[in-house]
């Protein structure tokens, strides 16, 4: 073993670098050219545009409604026993009859439904193991917070207004 | 000296500083942008139109900080690197003609801050100054990056400075002076019937070896190694903060416009009328009528033009260079200089004095 010595052919062409430069300059000057006539760059303009991830980006987290605004969870415990990394955490109770218009019965209800979100690994279990499509993960990824107290999602802020896969335009 | 002597030696002075450090955040600004064109990106675009008022913004910041120097440094050298650095290039600006004469008031007006004969000889003197801030910076700093930096710097300009004197005594012996001026004059006729006779088309190769020296006397890029970011940190400028890194930053700059100014004097006609020019000043003259004063003024403003344009096409291949090609490693850095520009600059100059002396005879 020890080091290896590979001894390469070069022509007095390549020996030289000047054409090979020139051939570099050449790119770069193509590419100047393309970003100050013609504008074009890869540049995202962040808090003026907004990256388009796939529809299957996880995001903050939410739980869907019905039209009375009622969550659709029926506090079943699946995803707080999936969560690998334990974030999860349902106080469970009756539900009034009420909140049932339809006739579906809704016997179970969160009476407080916690998402630690730093504890989060946003792996999208809690989503697939529930029963009633209740919670869900958005499209959004500004999870950027001032204080730990607010990385703490309740369930008023798990309800909140969605609309599609709550995705950044 | 008479008071019409002082007012114009102040009124150049000024006009080479005001303009020399009036463009100074301009290139700054397209410095940053033109990278960030040629890489498919956007650049500092939020600061004024355009993004024009960054260096503006650069500048109060650089003078709103705290100003501290590390404990274990020795202040004498330390304060006197940043000035030494700045200095050293605005005086090599002085002998740099940026126009043959004006006439005013019945005088003439010699476009030079200094005219001196031996104008060549006094850049050279200023521009191997240039190794003294990086030297000093470094070893005053009492940080062993800056050592090395400052080793590999101080290193790398003496050697490209032996490729560049000899390229430039080539010329020297084509031109048969050492004032600037007459470089200029010499260079503004015609060679093999079409081309200017500029010197790059007079001795090609000299040329291109002082072009190549300049990038490292200048520490720009592919050789950089003074500062070599990626492995230094930032090499013989990195103990320093607030306006002293201003001051080495501003001086990067500076060299770069003293060092495009010194290779289009040397090289590329100096402040000689670029093609169509002579026809512009020809026309303007006859439109307004003016007479021998006038058009010899008006010649001036295209002189001064000319060189402006191109110090500022140099300044553009600067950067362009810069964003090309990637930093050369020291040992092939110092073959690059030692055994191939020293040879080649040596055997080009061995070869423009045996055709001069044929041609002379």
């Amino acid at each position: 073993m020890g080091t290896i010595n590979i001894s390469r052919k070069y022509t007095a062409k390549q020996k030289s670098y000047l054409p090979a430069i020139f051939v570099g300059l050449k790119i770069t000057m193509k590419h100047f050219i393309k970003g100050f006539f013609f504008r074009k760059n890869v540049t995202i303009q962040y808090p003026e545009v907004k990256r388009d991830y796939s529809d299957r980006f996880r995001g903050m987290h939410f739980i869907s409604v019905d039209k009375n605004k009622t969550e659709n969870c029926t506090a079943c415990f699946l995803c707080e026993t999936v969560c690998p990394a334990d974030c999860i955490h349902i106080v469970a109770d009756e539900r009034e009859d009420e909140f049932n218009p339809d006739g579906v019965k809704k016997e179970k209800k969160p009476v407080s439904f916690d998402i630690d979100a730093l504890r989060c690994c946003f792996c999208g279990f809690c989503e697939e193991a529930c029963p009633k499509d209740a919670i869900k993960m958005s499209g959004n990824y500004e999870m950027a917070v001032s204080s730990r107290e607010e990385a703490f999602y309740d369930l008023d802020h798990l309800k909140r207004d969605i609309k599609g896969r709550g995705k950044i335009v | 000296m008479e008071m019409f002597d002082l007012i114009q030696m102040v009124a150049k002075v000024l006009l080479v500083l005001g303009v020399c450090l009036g463009v100074l955040p301009f290139i700054i600004w397209f410095e940053r942008r033109g990278a960030s064109w040629m890489q498919g990106r956007v650049g500092p675009n939020r600061v004024g139109p355009f993004g024009l008022m960054q260096p503006l913004a650069d500048v109060i910041k650089f003078l709103s900080k705290e100003e501290f120097s590390p404990r274990e440094v020795n202040k004498f050298y330390y304060y006197l690197a940043p000035i030494v650095a700045l200095i050293a290039p605005i005086c090599a600006l002085a002998v740099i003609p940026f126009g043959s004469k004006a006439i005013i008031d019945g005088k003439e007006v010699i476009l030079q801050i200094a005219p001196m004969d031996t104008g060549i000889i006094f850049i050279l003197a200023f521009a191997g100054l240039e190794v003294y801030p990086v030297i000093l910076a470094g070893w005053a700093s009492k940080n062993k990056y800056s050592v090395l930096g400052a080793l590999r710097g101080s290193a790398q300009i003496v050697s490209y400075e032996i490729s560049m004197g000899l390229a430039l005594l080539s010329m020297l012996i084509v031109y048969g002076t050492f004032s600037p001026q007459e470089m200029v004059t010499w260079q503004s006729g015609t060679f093999l019937g079409f081309l200017p006779s500029w010197g790059v088309f007079v001795n090609p190769i000299g040329a291109m070896v002082f072009w190549i020296a300049i990038f490292a006397e200048t520490n720009r890029l592919p050789f950089d190694l003074p500062e070599g970011e990626s492995e230094l940190v930032a090499g013989y400028h990195l103990e320093y903060g607030a306006m002293k890194f201003a001051l080495f930053f501003m001086a990067e700059y500076v060299a770069m416009i003293m060092a495009s100014a010194f290779i289009s004097t040397m090289f590329f006609g100096g402040y000689s009328l670029l093609p169509g020019m002579a026809e512009a000043v020809n026309f303007i003259s006859n439109h307004f009528g003016f007479l021998e004063t006038g058009r010899q003024n008006v010649k001036a403003f295209f002189e001064f033009i000319s060189i402006f344009t191109k110090v500022s096409f140099f300044m553009f291949v600067f950067i362009w260079v810069r964003w090309t090609l990637p930093r050369f490693r020291f040992d092939q850095l110092m073959d690059l200089g030692w055994k191939i520009l020293f040879p080649l600059s040596l055997i080009n100059l061995v070869g423009v004095t045996i055709a001069v002396y044929f041609l002379n005879q």
